[in-house]
């Protein structure tokens, strides 16, 4: 496969992507073949019913796990047989998560989770850094705050910027309003659209939501481990 | 992420939990301090020995009969049962008379046990004979009238030295000097009391008495062997100095002397010098040391076991931390390097204070025995070094053994516990609850 346009490689580049996993004596076919590519900057929605393979698919984009068989290519570069700290290392520069039960550290400041990742890559005023972060969603005022003393919305844009704080490409919402309500989930999903577009980082959310999902200009739809839909929102 | 970076992750979780790190702290402290506090006993209980021998004169030889087992760092006897009967007190008038050049003075000692009886008291006590210089020999203190003279040594005369323990007993009321006490029945002539010497320690002579070897020899306790001679127990040589080269001449003379004198094929003697006696004991104490030691050593391993458990329960309990940090991109060494911080950290803060509570016990068992020390009167423990108060001597290398020896647990039960953290999935460590 060669690239002869001088267009930038796509974000995400996936063809044959499979995972099977073995559940006692019974293998599990999570996904059978997944192929599509994302363009860098765009905000694309992963819908589809449970079971759908849509999860696993966010795990292998993530490089959390290792596909069964098929190509992964993130941003232009091969992920196929990396080691596992090698992963590690394209998780913490490349990809920021949000989760949707936070995944935040316990008795730790707002400001320490947004400074773990920098910590990790080593990063220098990572103080700075993570402050700006926290005031890029709204949290100025509540830097020293503990998980438990924030509300749900409020420790959802802390994992936003402690995803962000890293300046990645990729933006992995795994249902990041599932845990939120209404007025909360508006809040987060105009922060990551208002992300998108102004710093063009390419943003993929896993929804149930119709509504969430037509934030995105593409909805890609799940269903027994396969692409059933792929289409462009107008 | 930098060392400063690990040390804050490792002390947050380890503050995060502190009942538990206390009580895990608690295992390491326990096994520090005894093994710091065992092995000062030891040490101390060594050096209070050689000390004693110190005391008595490093410039000394000792003859004794039978001839020296080095397997069983003891005395082995020329032909089975009873005494070893091949050391007289004609061998050290040989010795005297042969001039060697090197030796000042010399004696040779027996010792019974004799029945004392005063009007005052009645007691049981080891009766020694010896010539006149025992006291300048052995350093001997006299505290009140003189030792025994050579003129009396010469004529066997019926005169005895006691221990100021001894005097006590037998005269509570006042001066023992110029009294006459019946020593095996026969009337003894009290010419001077030894100053108390501590009373309670290794190779003391509060409990003694001193009569001129021939009175012993004639008079209370005789003992010939075939050739008619009068045996006894051990010849003292005093030498010059006590350099080496004096002591092997020396040893070296009396050897040759007694030889000939014996006319035995094998040599049924032993030349002793106060450095031999103390590398026995040096040898004794030092595996006391170490018994005790390694005792101590089990209860740091069981700390260590502490440390590896509640590791383990840790990394259970913070799976989804381990999760969550690895997504974000934390590498194995990472998080192999938290967990490891904390378990060196547990182990090394554990040893630290059981050197600091092992060193404070330490010295408080000194003081208890320097209370001890003090002349303790009426018939106390005779010779025994753990009598009154344990004296302890505190060194360097336990100290830093433990500390190593603690930092090496933390490493080693820590780095199971730790890989297992590092090597958790990270997708399956997000997902557990």
């Amino acid at each position: 496969m060669t690239a002869t346009t001088d267009r930038p490689p796509p974000t995400i580049d996936v063809v044959g992507l499979t995972k099977t996993y073995q559940m006692g004596d019974v293998k599990v076919e999570a996904l059978r073949g997944v192929t599509f590519t994302i363009d860098p900057g765009e905000m694309v929605a992963i819908m589809g019913p449970s079971g759908s393979g849509k999860s696993t698919a966010m795990n292998l984009l993530g490089c959390l796990d290792s596909p069964t068989e098929g190509s992964y290519r993130l941003d232009g570069e091969d992920v196929e047989g990396l080691s596992e700290d090698a992963l590690a290392d394209i998780r913490l520069r490349k990809i920021g998560f949000v989760f949707q039960s936070f995944n935040l550290l316990p008795r730790m400041t707002a400001r320490e989770q947004v400074e773990l990742p920098l910590m990790y890559a080593g990063a220098r005023k990572r103080r700075e850094r993570a402050l700006e972060a926290l005031a890029t969603v709204g949290l100025a005022d509540r830097v020293d705050h503990t998980p438990v003393e924030l509300s749900g919305g409020q420790q959802q844009r802390v994992a936003m910027a402690r995803a962000l704080v890293t300046r990645p490409q990729l933006l992995l919402a795994d249902e990041p309003t599932g845990n939120l309500d209404t007025a909360s989930a508006d809040e987060i999903m105009d922060a990551i659209e208002q992300l998108n577009i102004e710093r063009g980082i390419t943003t993929i959310l896993v929804t149930h939501e119709m509504e969430v999902a037509l934030r995105a200009r593409r909805v890609i739809r799940f269903r027994d481990g396969l692409v059933e839909k792929d289409e462009v929102m107008t | 992420m930098t060392a400063v970076d690990g040390l804050r992750v490792a002390f947050r979780a380890l503050a995060a939990n502190k009942l538990r790190t206390a009580l895990t702290l608690l295992g390491m402290v326990i096994g520090v301090a005894a093994v710091i506090t065992l092995m000062s006993i030891g040490a101390g209980v060594q050096t209070s020995i050689e000390e004693r021998i110190r005391q008595a004169g490093t410039n000394l030889l000792s003859v004794s009969p039978g001839v020296r087992d080095n397997r069983f760092g003891g005395f082995r006897t020329r032909g089975g049962g009873g005494g070893v009967q091949t050391l007289t007190a004609q061998d050290a008038d040989a010795i005297a008379e042969a001039n060697i050049p090197g030796i000042t003075s010399i004696y040779a000692s027996r010792s019974f046990n004799g029945s004392f009886v005063s009007p005052d008291g009645a007691v049981q006590a080891s009766v020694q004979g010896v010539n006149e210089v025992y006291p300048a020999v052995r350093n001997a203190e006299i505290g009140t009238g003189s030792f025994f003279s050579a003129d009396d040594v010469e004529r066997a005369s019926r005169v005895v030295v006691i221990g100021d323990t001894l005097a006590t007993d037998l005269f509570p009321n006042g001066d023992a000097v110029g009294e006459t006490v019946r020593l095996n029945t026969q009337p003894f002539t009290i010419v001077g009391v030894l100053a108390s010497d501590g009373g309670s320690s290794f190779q003391s002579n509060d409990d003694s008495a001193f009569v001129p070897l021939p009175t012993l020899t004639s008079r209370l306790n005789p003992s010939k062997n075939s050739a008619g001679d009068d045996v006894v127990s051990s010849i003292v040589v005093q030498l010059v100095d006590e350099s080496d080269a004096t002591v092997a001449v020396v040893k070296q003379s009396i050897e040759n002397l007694l030889l000939s004198r014996h006319d035995s094929e094998e040599q049924d003697f032993t030349v002793g010098s106060q450095a031999d006696q103390i590398e026995t004991i040096s040898e004794v104490t030092d595996t006391m040391t170490l018994f005790l030691g390694a005792v101590a050593g089990i209860s740091l391993l069981v700390g260590g076991i502490g440390i590896m458990n509640i590791m383990l329960v840790s990394v259970t309990e913070r799976t989804r931390e381990i999760g969550i940090r690895k997504a974000i991109g934390a590498k194995r060494r990472d998080i192999m390097s938290q967990f490891m911080i904390e378990a060196v950290a547990v182990s090394m803060g554990g040893g630290l204070a059981g050197v600091l509570i092992g060193v404070g016990i330490s010295l408080g068992l000194n003081e208890l025995g320097a209370g001890a020390e003090q002349p303790t009167g009426g018939g106390g423990a005779r010779g025994n070094p753990f009598a009154g108060g344990l004296v302890t001597t505190i060194t360097a290398e336990p100290i830093i053994l433990a500390l190593v020896v603690s930092v090496v647990i933390g490493l080693v039960f820590g780095i199971y516990p730790a890989s297992r953290a590092s090597r958790l999935a990270p997708i399956e460590a997000l997902r557990y609850e």
